[in-house]
């Protein structure tokens, strides 16, 4: 314990100390929330996406209208016993319209939502009567600070952890360690809870200073949020030790961070919803660990969800953690 | 019988190989180490050096071999009773002198009292300098403290004082001095021979990896070169001389290898040498590599 608790102190007064760091790792984040709420105030997104119940319409009915040919607009289709007004209310669609029951659906919170009512139904006339999503409106910057906190824990915990493991390998720092009784558990323990207290100390000084600015909206559970994020936390150091466990190469680590990094930040939906995109898509952001923290943290906040809702992202998320660490701890090498 | 406490080595090496796929970086070395002396292990860069001993030091597996400490194989707890300074680490940055030896200190279950490392390694100057702003000297000084963390009966020191200055390679020396003056045990690597003969009480000449000279400093010189080599103008040699000490002709002089240099000069003088010009030098370690591989150290 001594020994651990050595390590553990010394990383920490590493990183502390390491004032261009630690500096980066609170002011980026921050910045690219602030950035974000300022250039979507309402909602964001760059692409009209709607979603459609039944339909579409016979060709030359009343119900055809010009709208639905308009180009550069995505139409989503679902089935008619899940009308998806949580995703019109989270900004993951911009309009709803049941052929059904020829109604459409709009959040009065989304700029686009009110851009595409203006063409649905100009003048105000359409064979289509109105409804609006119920509940407070969500803005864009409550829907994307569960991925900006997400894309900080993915990022302070791979390099944290994965980047300096390598560093330590290739500068020596790591053969001096094996030199002594400290054996790889010991050291690797000391590792994942230093950036783990780290990132956590990072994740809740962003979010809480943000939040005095911003007012974010939380709906569910702090406890179930801080259990979502810890765990997040956690899987993304172990999936950092599994690919510093043998490399002697930052630059080899840098390219295999981004190989990780980048598909996780396109794939998993952390600025712009899935909704819509190819399933190949859809189907490949289920293997990336954020993906489940930002369906959760999106739910406790937003909706306020529950355990039993978000339970299957934390089994999810705790199995991927498991895994991680049981390769890592396979394939670790001091050298 | 078995063997007294005193007779047995500390360290004991016997058939060693390592090789990094087709290199063959140790080629069956074998050697002893007594307790309390410090023994030099010599060679050229490449020779092999650093890879023995961090196979002793169990950084690295040996292919095929044994390592004894204190006649027993070694084990796990090696660990405890050694300390090593590498010829190149890095240390956890942003850390004082003060703080990185805590760190260490803490990773063993029996310390060394951090101010006696201090005193004996003189680091009193930069106790609470970040261990990134120090000189080369008081880096290797901090280094070795690392080294004597856990109070070690056995040090490893490879290369200790690569790229240091005259100045901080005699202060280092002094350390040394120090410390086998508390009857520790120490393994030095160096391609100075200055440094082995001023240090070392045992020496290994390694060259591709085998061992090609061992013994004492003085003895290995005496039996390789004599005592000395005395030098004198050719003219000073009269025609036809003839004497009982080895001479070479080396230009435009010549030189006597004598092992008694009283004996040969009375001899010299006796056989009408001329010794106006003459020079009397002792031939160090680094002639005798160079007369064992045909090359010079780097």
């Amino acid at each position: 314990m001594k020994k651990f608790w050595a390590v553990f102190v010394a990383r920490n007064l590493e990183f502390f100390r390491d004032r261009s760091t630690l500096i980066f790792n609170l002011a980026f984040p921050v910045i690219l929330i602030l950035g974000f709420a300022y250039a979507f105030p309402g909602a964001g997104g760059t692409t009209f996406k709607i979603g459609t119940i039944g339909g579409p319409p016979a060709a030359g009915s009343a119900a055809d209208v010009a709208f639905l040919h308009y180009k550069y607009l995505q139409f989503v289709s679902y089935d008619a016993s899940e009308i998806p007004l949580d995703r019109l209310a989270h900004h993951q669609l911009d309009m709803v319209i049941d052929f059904t029951r020829n109604e459409y659906y709009v959040n009065e919170a989304s700029a686009n939502g009110y851009v595409l009512e203006r063409m649905l139904a100009p003048g105000g006339g359409t064979v289509f009567s109105k409804k609006t999503v119920s509940g407070a409106p969500i803005r864009y910057v409550d829907w994307v600070v569960p991925g900006i906190i997400g894309i900080n824990i993915m990022f302070g915990s791979l390099s944290g952890v994965g980047f300096v493991i390598v560093r330590y390998r290739r500068n020596g720092v790591l053969k001096r360690f094996k030199a002594t009784p400290l054996s790889a558990f010991e050291f690797v323990s000391a590792q994942v809870l230093s950036r783990f207290f780290i990132v956590a100390f990072l994740s809740v000084a962003i979010f809480a200073g943000t939040d005095l600015v911003l007012h974010f909206r939380m709906a569910g559970s702090w406890a179930l949020l801080v259990l979502v994020n810890a765990l997040a936390v956690l899987c993304m150091i172990a999936l950092g030790l599994v690919f510093s466990s043998r490399i002697r190469s930052e630059e080899v680590a840098g390219g295999i961070m981004n190989l990780i990094t980048w598909p996780m930040m396109i794939l998993s939906g952390v600025f712009f919803s899935l909704e819509g995109t190819p399933r190949a898509m859809q189907i490949a952001s289920r293997a990336f660990p954020i993906t489940y923290y930002i369906e959760a943290s999106r739910a406790v906040m937003l909706d306020g969800a529950g355990f039993a809702r978000i339970a299957g992202d934390i089994g999810v998320l705790a199995a991927m953690t498991l895994v991680f660490l049981a390769a890592a701890a396979a394939l670790f090498k001091w050298e | 019988m078995a063997d007294s406490p005193a007779s047995v080595p500390i360290l004991e090496v016997r058939d060693l190989h390592k090789a990094y796929g087709k290199v063959k970086a140790v080629e069956g070395i074998s050697f002893s180490v007594r307790e309390g002396s410090c023994f030099g292990i010599l060679g050229p860069n490449g020779a092999g050096k650093t890879t023995a001993i961090e196979v002793i030091e169990t950084i690295h597996e040996p292919d095929s071999g044994t390592i004894l400490y204190r006649g027993e194989p070694v084990a796990h707890s090696f660990k405890e009773n050694i300390g090593i300074q590498f010829q190149d680490t890095s240390l956890q940055e942003f850390l004082t002198v003060r703080e990185t030896l805590e760190l260490f200190s803490k990773l063993y279950p029996d310390p060394r009292p951090i101010d006696e490392i201090i005193a004996s390694c003189s680091l009193e100057e930069f106790i609470d300098r970040d261990n990134r702003k120090l000189s080369g000297g008081q880096r290797q000084r901090m280094l070795l403290g690392i080294a004597l963390a856990n109070d070690p009966d056995l040090l490893f020191l490879d290369e200790p004082t690569t790229g240091l200055d005259p100045h901080a390679r005699r202060n280092f020396w002094r350390l040394v001095d120090g410390i086998k003056a508390q009857g520790k045990t120490v393994i030095l690597t160096t391609h100075y021979m200055d440094e082995a003969e001023y240090l070392c009480d045992d020496i290994i000449v390694m060259d591709h990896g085998r061992i090609i000279e061992s013994g004492r400093p003085r003895e290995l010189l005496l039996k390789h070169f004599g005592e000395a080599v005395i030098r004198v103008p050719k003219t000073a040699v009269p025609a036809g001389a003839a004497f009982s000490c080895p001479a070479e002709a080396e230009d435009g002089f010549v030189a006597f290898t004598c092992a008694d240099t009283d004996a040969s000069l009375r001899e010299l003088l006796a056989g009408g040498v001329d010794l106006s010009g003459i020079s009397v030098e002792r031939r160090n370690l680094d002639d005798l590599f160079l007369k064992l591989t045909g090359s010079g150290l780097d």
